[in-house]
C-alpha cells in the first residue's frame, strides 16, 4: 500500500472546495414531495413491481406510521419533516437505454469527473460498476461476463422483475422493515439499489462496485442493497458515495443486506464521501443507514471495511449476526469529522454460533468543530461456545474544539467467551510532529502523514482503488484543521 | 407495600418523625424529592442510565419486616475485632448510641448522626444536603424517606488517623431502611470512611443509601464501601463526591451481598490536579444482579483519574458495570485510564460492559479497556501438576484475580478485613487462607 506521499502539496487542497460539487442537469421524472399510500402505489406502479413487493412495502409504511425518530444518537439537527422530500426521482428516458452508448451523455459526463471507469476505462480497471443516478440504475456493465459464472449482479429494480423469487425469498431477513424507524421508511419507498448473488462454489472475479450519487434537489436516497453469497461463494463489493453541494440537508436512508452461506464469504467495502456541509455547517447530508450482515452458514465470513469523511451526520452501524458456527465477523473503520460534522457510528457484532470470531477496529479523527462518536454492542449469547472479539478504538483529536465519544457495550452470556476491549484517545503529540518537521516537513504534511499512518491498519483492508482514494480524501477533508 | 402511592402515604405517615422535621427548607425539600419520586416512578430499562437493571418489578415487589432482630452485637464484635477507629452503628435506620463507640477526636472534628447535626447546626448540614434533583429516582426516594445517616466534618488542615467505621445493620421490625451520609472535608484535611452494610434474615428488605462527599482542596478522602446485605435484600446507593483544587478521592466498592444491588458512584474535578481511584470487586453467585455505574467528570484540567473493576460471577449471577470519564471541553492535560475485567465461572452468567469516554478537549491522554473471559486452562493445568485438586485450584485463581483489587486499598487492616469478606464467600477458604 502507497502513503501519502509527503512532498504533496497540502495547501493545494487547503482551499480545495469539494471536488465532487457539480450538479447534473437532467429531465428527471420526479413525484411531489410528500409521502402517502399512494406515492409508494406510484413508486410500485412506475417500477412495474409485482404484487407481494407492493405490500411489502405498504406493510412497512403502515408500521413507519406507528415507529418515532429514534433521539438516542451523539447527534443534533433539526427534526425531518417527512413530507418536504420527494420520494421518487429519475432520469426521464424514452426506451431505457440499449448500450452504453444510448445513455446520457451529461449523465457519462458526471460519471467522468467522479472518476468512476464506467466505459472502456472499466473494463482496464476491472470493474463493474452498477451505477446508480439517483434512484434508478443506468447502467450496469460487465453483466454479461459474470452472468457466463451464474453471477447476478444489476440494479434492485431489475432484479425484482428477473428473479423476483430470489428477491422474496431474501429480502427482509436480515433486516426486517420493523427494525428501526429509518429501516422502515426506506422499506417503504426505496428506489433502487443493487443486487448481487453468487451461486454455490463462485468466486467472483472481479470486484463489484456501485457508485451512489444524490442529484436532484430535496430527494431523499432510499437506496436497498442486498447481497446473497451461496456455499462457498466469495465476493468484493465496493461501494462509493458522493453528493453535489447543496444549502438544504438532503436525507439519505440506506438498508444493505448481505447473507453469507456455508463457507461464504463477502467483502464489503465504503468509501463515503457525501456532501458534509461547508464549514459553518450549512447544508450537507444526512446519512442514516442500516447495514447488517448475517454470517448463516457455518465458516462464513463477513467483513465491513468503511472510510467516512463525508455527510453533515453520519449515523450507522455495520454489524454482523454471527449464527453459523465458525463464522467471522470482521469491522474496519476510519471515520473523520471536521468542521461542523457529527458521526456516530459504530457496529454491532452478535455472537450465535459455536466458535465465531470477530474483530473491530475503528478509527476516529475529530478535527474542527467536528463530534465522532463510536458506539458498538459485543454480545455474547448463551450457546455461542468459544466465541472470541477483539475490539480497539482509538481516537485522535486534532484541535481544542472537536470531540470524541466511546461508547462500546459488551454483553457476555457464555463463560467459555473471550471478549476484550480497548479503547485510546489522544492528541497528535507535539514530539511527534516535532520529529516530522525537523526532518524538513511542513506542519500539514506532517499532520497527514500522522493521520495516515493512524488509520493504516484500517486502510491496508481496502481494495487497492479504494486505498489510495481513502487517504486522498483524508487529506481533502482535513482541510482548514491545520495549525 | 412497594407502589409508588404507598411509598408516597409512607412519608405522610412518617415525615412529622423524620428528624429535622421542624426545619421549613427539609420539609420543602423532601416534599419535592417525593413528588420528583412520584412523577418518575422507579426507573426501567428506558432508562439510559438503566438498561441493565430494570428497577420496574418494585411496582408489585413487597417488602416485609425482618422478624428475626439480627444480632447486632455478635456482628459488631466480629467486625471490630482488632480492627481501631470510630464506630457508628445504625440499626434500621437509626442511629444507636449504645452499639456506637465514637472515642476521642481531633480538635474541631465533628462526628455525629445526621439526626444530632440537624439538631445542633442545621445551616452547616443544609449547606451539603444535596438537591431533590440529584441522581434518578431511587435517591430521590432517599431523600425524602431518609431518617438518619452519619455527620462527618473535618476542619481544614485535620488528619482522622483511624477509620471512620459506619455499620447499618436492617431492623428487626422494619422492611425498608433510608440512609444519608454527609462528610465535609476542608482543605487539607483527611480521613478514611469505611461503610458496612449487614444484613440476616429471609425477608426481602429495601436498602436505599446516599453519601455525599464535599473533598476541599488538597483533601485526602478513602471511602470502602462493604456491601453484604443478605440474599433476599435490595440495596441502592448513590455516592457523590466533588473535589477541590488538589484533591484526592479514593473509592473501593466490595460488593457480594444482596439480590439486588445498584451502586451509582460519581466524582466531579471541581479545580484542577485533581485525583481519584475508583477500585471495586464483586462476586456474584446464584441470582444475584449487581450493577455498578460509575461516572468520573474531568471538569477541570490536569486531573487524573485510575479506575478499576473487577467481577466474579458465579451460578446465575449477572453484573453489570457502566464507567463514564467526562473530559470537559477545557481540561486540557487529563489523563484518564479504566479497566473493567469480568472473570465468569459458570455456565448461565451475565457480564455486561459498558466503558464510555465522552471528551471535549484535545490535550487528554484516556484509555479504556475491558474484557470478560473465564480461568486460564493452562494456569489450571498448571495449578494441578503441582497437587492441588481442580476445585482448591479454580478456588486460588479466582482469589488471585480479585486479589488485584483488594491489593489497591492501601490500609492494612481495612485489605484484610475485606479479604476475609471475599474469602468467606470462597468455598474451601481454610485451604486458601494456608496457601497464601
Amino acid at each position: 500500500m502507497k502513503t501519502a506521499t509527503p512532498a504533496r502539496k497540502i495547501d493545494s487542497f487547503l482551499d480545495q472546495e469539494y471536488s465532487a460539487g457539480f450538479e447534473t442537469l437532467l429531465e428527471a421524472d420526479t413525484l411531489p414531495k410528500g409521502l402517502s399510500e399512494d406515492v409508494i402505489r406510484v413508486i410500485s406502479a412506475k417500477k412495474g413491481e409485482p404484487e407481494f413487493l407492493l405490500e411489502w412495502r405498504l406493510e412497512a409504511y403502515r408500521r413507519w406510521l406507528t415507529m418515532t425518530p429514534p433521539k438516542w444518537a451523539a447527534v443534533s439537527f433539526p427534526e425531518i419533516d417527512f413530507q418536504d422530500i420527494v420520494y421518487y426521482s429519475a432520469p426521464k428516458k424514452k426506451d431505457g437505454p440499449k448500450s452504453l452508448d444510448e445513455v446520457d451523455p451529461e449523465l457519462l459526463k458526471t460519471f467522468e469527473k467522479l472518476g468512476v471507469p464506467l466505459h472502456e476505462r472499466a473494463r482496464l480497471a476491472g470493474v463493474a460498476v452498477d451505477a446508480v443516478f439517483d434512484s434508478v440504475s443506468v447502467a450496469t456493465t460487465f453483466q454479461k461476463e459474470l452472468g457466463q459464472h451464474g453471477i447476478i449482479f444489476c440494479s434492485f429494480s431489475e432484479a425484482v422483475k428477473t428473479h423476483p423469487e430470489l428477491v422474496r425469498q431474501y429480502l427482509g431477513t436480515v433486516v426486517p422493515p420493523s427494525d428501526n424507524f429509518y429501516a422502515a421508511l426506506n422499506s417503504a419507498v426505496f428506489s433502487d439499489g443493487s443486487f448481487v448473488f453468487i451461486p454455490k462454489g463462485v468466486k467472483c472475479p472481479m470486484e463489484l462496485s456501485t457508485y451512489f450519487r444524490i442529484n436532484a434537489r430535496d430527494t431523499g436516497q432510499f437506496e436497498r442493497t442486498l447481497i446473497i453469497a451461496e456455499e462457498g461463494a466469495s465476493v468484493s463489493y465496493l461501494e462509493g458515495c458522493t453528493a453535489p453541494m447543496r444549502d438544504e440537508n438532503q436525507l439519505h436512508a440506506a438498508v444493505v443486506e448481505l447473507i453469507a452461506l456455508d463457507d461464504a464469504k463477502i467483502k464489503y467495502s465504503t468509501v463515503q464521501n457525501w456532501y458534509p456541509g461547508d464549514k459553518d455547517g450549512v447544508g450537507g447530508i444526512y446519512n442514516f443507514v442500516t447495514k447488517r450482515g448475517d454470517c448463516r452458514g457455518a465458516r462464513s465470513h463477513i467483513s465491513w471495511t468503511q472510510v467516512e469523511t463525508g455527510s453533515a451526520i453520519t449515523w450507522k452501524y455495520p454489524s454482523v449476526i454471527l449464527r453459523g458456527d465458525d463464522s467471522v465477523g470482521d469491522f474496519h473503520s476510519v471515520a473523520l469529522s471536521n468542521h461542523r460534522q457529527q458521526a456516530d457510528t459504530g457496529t454491532k457484532m452478535i455472537h450465535m454460533g459455536r466458535n465465531t470470531k470477530s474483530t473491530i477496529l475503528s478509527k476516529g479523527i475529530s478535527a474542527g468543530h467536528g463530534s465522532n462518536t463510536f458506539r458498538g454492542l459485543v454480545r455474547i449469547a448463551p450457546k455461542a461456545e468459544g466465541a472470541r472479539n477483539y475490539t480497539q478504538c482509538d481516537s485522535l483529536l486534532i484541535g481544542d474544539q472537536c470531540a470524541a465519544h466511546t461508547f462500546p457495550t459488551i454483553e457476555a452470556r457464555n463463560p467459555t467467551a473471550h471478549v476484550e476491549h480497548e479503547a485510546t484517545t489522544s492528541r497528535i503529540g507535539e514530539d511527534q510532529l516535532f520529529y516530522a518537521m525537523q526532518r524538513g516537513l511542513t506542519a500539514e504534511d506532517a499532520v497527514s502523514m500522522i493521520v495516515n499512518g493512524f488509520c493504516r491498519e484500517v486502510f491496508k483492508e481496502l481494495p487497492m482503488e479504494f486505498a489510495v482514494e481513502a487517504q486522498n480524501l483524508l487529506g481533502v477533508s482535513l482541510e482548514g484543521s491545520i495549525g | 407495600m412497594s407502589a409508588v402511592d404507598t411509598w408516597v402515604s409512607a412519608f405522610h405517615a412518617g415525615s412529622a418523625v423524620q428528624p429535622g422535621a421542624d426545619l421549613p427548607w427539609l420539609a420543602a425539600l423532601r416534599r419535592e424529592a417525593l413528588y420528583r419520586f412520584a412523577d418518575e416512578g422507579w426507573p426501567t430499562r428506558r432508562h439510559p442510565r438503566w438498561q441493565h437493571t430494570s428497577l420496574a418489578f418494585m411496582d408489585q415487589q413487597d417488602f416485609a419486616a425482618n422478624t428475626v432482630a439480627p444480632d447486632a452485637a455478635a456482628a459488631l464484635s466480629r467486625l471490630r475485632a482488632d480492627n481501631e477507629g470510630h464506630w457508628l452503628v445504625f440499626i434500621g435506620g437509626r442511629f444507636n448510641a449504645g452499639l456506637s463507640a465514637i472515642g476521642a477526636l481531633p480538635a474541631g472534628v465533628q462526628l455525629s448522626s445526621l439526626a444530632e447535626a440537624l439538631d445542633t447546626q442545621p445551616e452547616a448540614v443544609q449547606a451539603a444536603f444535596g438537591s431533590a434533583t440529584d441522581g434518578d429516582s431511587p435517591a430521590a426516594l432517599n431523600l425524602a424517606l431518609a431518617t438518619d445517616g452519619a455527620w462527618l466534618h473535618l476542619p481544614r488542615g485535620v488528619a482522622l488517623d483511624a477509620p471512620v467505621h459506619l455499620v447499618f445493620i436492617g431492623g428487626a421490625d422494619t422492611a425498608s431502611q433510608h440512609l444519608r451520609n454527609l462528610i465535609v472535608a476542608e482543605a487539607n484535611s483527611e480521613a478514611t470512611l469505611v461503610e458496612h452494610y449487614l444484613g440476616e434474615g429471609e425477608a426481602t428488605t429495601l436498602t436505599t443509601a446516599t453519601t455525599r462527599l464535599q473533598v476541599a482542596a488538597d483533601a485526602r478522602i478513602t471511602h470502602l464501601k462493604l456491601q453484604q446485605e443478605a440474599e433476599p435484600a435490595i440495596h441502592l446507593a448513590s455516592i457523590d463526591a466533588v473535589q477541590g483544587r488538589g484533591a484526592h478521592f479514593a473509592s473501593h466498592s466490595l460488593s457480594f451481598g444482596a439480590r439486588l444491588a445498584r451502586n451509582d458512584i460519581h466524582t466531579r474535578f471541581d479545580g484542577e490536579g485533581c485525583e481519584a481511584l475508583l477500585n471495586g470487586l464483586y462476586h456474584l453467585d446464584g441470582r444475584r444482579h449487581v450493577d455498578h455505574h460509575t461516572s468520573i467528570n474531568h471538569a477541570q484540567p490536569r486531573g487524573s483519574s485510575r479506575e478499576f473493576y473487577r467481577g466474579l460471577l458465579d451460578g446465575n449471577a449477572r453484573g453489570v458495570f457502566t464507567g463514564r470519564i467526562i473530559v470537559a471541553k477545557d481540561a486540557q492535560r487529563s489523563d484518564a485510564m479504566q479497566r473493567c475485567d469480568n472473570l465468569l465461572l459458570s455456565r448461565a452468567v451475565e457480564a455486561d460492559a459498558r466503558p464510555e469516554l465522552e471528551i471535549y478537549a484535545d490535550d487528554v491522554k484516556c484509555a479504556h479497556g475491558a474484557t470478560v473471559g473465564q480461568i486460564d486452562e493452562d494456569s489450571l493445568f498448571y495449578l494441578r501438576t503441582r497437587g492441588l485438586d481442580d476445585t482448591h485450584a479454580r478456588q486460588l485463581l479466582t482469589y488471585a484475580f480479585a486479589a488485584d483489587a483488594l491489593d489497591r486499598i492501601a490500609l492494612l487492616p481495612l485489605r484484610k478485613q475485606a479479604r476475609a469478606a471475599l474469602l468467606a464467600r470462597l468455598p474451601g477458604a481454610e485451604l486458601l487462607e494456608e496457601l497464601l
